[in-house]
């Protein structure tokens, strides 16, 4: 009986990697070098702004970096759990900031003019970014699932609605009296200046991501949607309520931005979200190696996609070049990590 | 129909499946009409007709994936409404699907224990936290009861051989099935080596007493290891008849209604 328990393959629910014979070397290094040749890419792109810029390893630079990241990361844990499924959140950016002036014309209004209900203002004010935003992803839910529309199409819909709604929410404007919760929240750092709330908020949610998606049913089951549905379906899994589950994880984690967002600015304002948000936060996932068919894909990998990207943002301004070139960048890594992908995923299988 | 009158085709008892005067109807289509089909413990049934006969509708209504018209279903004598999928597993009815239905993303342990996956206790469970220990190692002595050769239960079923799929899928199925493995086209994708392999995996579930109904184009593999062969012919029994005394020639013409069993048969009165 050649059958054995092999300690080593047990991996991950969906990424579990195994040793396989008849292999060549060289298919052997691309499945082994796939895994891990985006983290190489990010330590290359510190190590080459570092040279161009030493300035790129200052406290500044770090702030900077991760300020941009911690947004980043936070839309792009959501929508690892869509793209895991094989469907596609183009709203994130927008539910955040539809979330974000919804809560703060919240507590805009409970404080008032004489600084009224301050705990009140914090606790109301920040319930209304999360449930908005997991409002706004059940909506996405319910409409991809019960009407059979595809997610793209959907959620560039409720994207293109949910940004007129913020603008209509306060004619535009700014809102700037958050209660002091808030400010506190954006403002405070500790560590010797190293670490604020928003990094440990953004730290903290990749952790209890990673392990609901690589050790809870859900996790498992969430896997098995996107690798084949008629599968999940066959084994008495709810998959539309399980879809509607996701979306609303990615709206919940818009209105975890939203709170994050807001706080550091200091302001609500109608045009958070509204720029590249959402593509980078799709572009971190991919670049971190999830396939755009579900399936595939880890936490961790989103970790180091949107750090490439928030490097790349940083880095490119400290060593002169004109922040046009960013985007270019990213959008050749992009479609690298997927080229590469195809090579690494042909080499490793079948 | 009486056991008499079924010729001593079937074998002695009382059957675990009982499918009584079923029939399905789409419109003006009669997909089966009054069909009768019982399933007996240890026995594997195949099933056999030409494309359109109504093979797939009589196993689908079986698996809970189609209602019948008409006609009810029994499970050791108990009658049973099977309104989905889901209910029929319960129910102990298995089925392994022609396109396998399996997860290629995830681990040969995920997809036996996809949708019945074992949690941890206590405040654990409340998150859904898996038990991936208890499913490894169940996984492990399930797969190794049916004598399936898999290096390791960790291993993505995308990176798996067909034959191997194939194995996982047929391992699920009689891992969970406690009252019958239904399977659809097992072997239709397979070399003849791993063909061969299957066929010893059905004769092993069969022996260990669940039931396994076959269907299959593959003419000789039924006939080699079914104990009964019912024949559908555009949605009617027209023969059950036992392998040891009817030749493949035989059933290929009652598969293709150019002839009948003899009058002693069971499908006769059926059909006529």
């Amino acid at each position: 009986m050649a059958l054995a328990l092999k300690k080593k393959t047990e991996a991950g629910v969906g990424v579990a990697r195994d040793e396989e014979a008849g292999q060549s070397w060289f298919q052997d290094l691309l499945g082994r070098v796939g895994q891990f040749w985006t983290l190489g890419i990010l330590v290359l792109l510190i190590v080459l702004f570092g040279t161009i810029a030493p300035t790129m390893y200052t406290q500044a630079a770090w702030n900077s970096t991760s300020g941009y990241a911690v947004e980043y990361l936070i839309l792009a844990i959501g929508e690892t759990f869509v793209i895991l499924t094989g469907g596609i959140d183009l709203a994130v950016g927008a539910t955040m900031g539809f979330s974000g002036m919804a809560g703060a014309l919240v507590m805009q209004h409970l404080i008032g003019a004489n600084g009224g209900h301050q705990a009140l203002a914090s606790v109301l004010g920040i319930g209304t970014m999360l449930v908005a935003g997991m409002a706004i992803g059940m909506v996405n839910g319910l409409i991809i699932t019960k009407m059979k529309i595809p997610p793209f199409i959907v959620t560039l819909g409720t994207m293109t609605a949910i940004m007129g709604g913020t603008d209509l929410l306060n004619n535009g404007g700014e809102v700037t009296s958050l209660s002091n919760f808030m400010n506190t929240l954006g403002s405070s750092t500790f560590a010797g200046g190293w670490l604020n709330y928003p990094v440990v908020v953004a730290l903290l949610a990749s952790v209890v991501a990673s392990l609901y998606l690589t050790r809870t049913r859900f996790g498992m089951r969430t896997f098995s949607i996107g690798s084949n549905e008629i599968a999940a379906r066959r084994a008495g899994i709810n998959v539309d309520r399980h879809l509607i589950r996701i979306y609303m994880i990615s709206g919940l984690m818009s209105g975890i931005a939203a709170v994050v967002v807001t706080a550091a600015l200091a302001s609500a304002n109608a045009t958070t979200g509204t720029a590249n948000d959402n593509l980078y936060a799709i572009a971190s996932v991919i670049i971190g190696g999830a396939s755009i068919f579900g399936g595939r894909g880890t936490i961790l990998g989103t970790f180091i996609g949107t750090s490439i990207i928030a490097v790349l943002e940083t880095g490119l301004v400290l060593a002169n070049v004109a922040p046009f070139w960013q985007q270019v960048a990213i959008g050749l890594i992009i479609v690298s990590a997927v080229a590469i992908d195809r090579v690494r995923v042909k080499a490793g299988t079948d | 129909m009486t056991e008499s009158e079924s010729g001593g085709v079937r074998p002695p008892g009382a059957p675990i499946i009982e499918a009584k005067g079923i029939s399905k109807q789409w419109g003006s289509v009669h997909a089966l009409h009054q069909v009768d089909f019982n399933v007996y413990p240890g026995e594997v049934v195949g099933l056999v007709g030409d494309n359109g006969a109504g093979k797939s509708t009589l196993i689908n209504i079986i698996a809970g994936a189609l209602h019948p018209t008409t006609g009810s279903i029994y499970i050791n004598g108990k009658e049973v409404n099977l309104k989905s999928p889901t209910e029929a597993r319960d129910a102990g009815i298995e089925t392994v699907y022609q396109d396998l239905a399996l997860a290629p993303d995830l681990a040969i342990w995920a997809n036996l224990f996809l949708g019945r996956e074992i949690v941890k206790g206590g405040i654990l469970k409340w998150f859904g936290w898996l038990d991936r220990k208890a499913m490894i190692e169940r996984a492990v002595s399930d797969l190794e009861r049916t004598q399936i050769r898999i290096a390791s239960v960790g291993q993505r079923v995308g990176r798996l051989s067909g034959g191997q799929r194939q194995a996982v899928a047929v391992g699920r199925a009689v891992a969970w099935g406690s009252h019958v493995v239904l399977m659809d086209e097992p072997t239709a994708a397979l070399g003849v080596e791993q063909q061969a392999r299957v066929a010893e995996l059905i004769r092993t579930v069969a022996g260990n007493g669940v039931p396994v109904v076959l269907i299959s184009h593959n003419l000789p593999q039924v006939h080699e290891v079914c104990d009964r062969i019912v024949v559908l012919f555009r949605g009617r029994i027209v023969a059950e008849v036992s392998p040891k005394d009817t030749s493949i020639d035989q059933i290929v013409s009652y598969i293709t209604g150019s002839s009948l069993p003899t009058p002693s048969g069971a499908a006769a009165a059926t059909a006529e």
